[in-house]
């Protein structure tokens, strides 16, 4: 897993079945200090985070696993929302 | 797996279910001359590991699936061993 921020939402109307219902959202991976990390991604959200938030996420074939028994393509997911870390 | 050293925790309330009550550890992958090598990653913990720690670290969800040991599970990186010596050359 790794950490984010979400910085944005997508609203897409034309999708895969798949995705229909599905939070899009916007994430910047960041650094253990809270900055920027390489390039935004686009997650699936599953625990109802929000932008600006700090979160981690999978990547993978285990971005799936979260909205089993649905079948979900995605390579990236949002699994929890970070109360606070250290370091 | 790689070398890995253990640089900090994550508290997470709000989370997978699948993930409560696991440990989550943010460790910095090393290189063999020990220096950090890309971004540091979100592993969970099942060996009791602590900051500081050099560690094992797998980056595959079946390998993390199987050490955190709940069937499968949205997790694709876990601390599977505390390193006590790396030795290199013949």
């Amino acid at each position: 897993m790794f950490l984010a921020r979400v910085v944005g939402t997508v609203v897409a109307t034309h999708k895969d079945p798949g995705l229909v219902g599905m939070k899009l959202l916007v994430i910047q991976p960041i650094k253990n200090d809270g900055s920027a990390s390489g390039k935004t991604l686009v997650a699936v959200d599953s625990v109802g985070a929000g932008v600006t938030e700090n979160v981690f996420y999978v990547r993978g074939r285990e971005a799936s696993v979260p909205f089993l028994p649905d079948e979900v393509p995605t390579d990236a997911a949002i699994v929890g929302i970070v109360d606070h870390w250290s370091t | 797996m790689q070398i890995a050293r253990v640089v900090g925790t994550v508290v997470s309330t709000q989370k997978n279910a699948k993930l409560e009550g696991a440990k989550l550890l943010l460790v910095q992958p090393l290189d063999p001359g020990g220096a950090a090598k890309g971004p540091t990653v979100l592993a969970i913990d099942s060996v009791d590991a602590g900051i500081g720690d050099r560690v094992l670290l797998v980056q595959d969800g079946k390998a993390a699936i199987q050490a955190l040991g709940r069937g499968v599970a949205a997790v694709d990186a876990a601390v599977v061993g505390v390193i006590d010596a790396v030795e290199m050359g013949a």
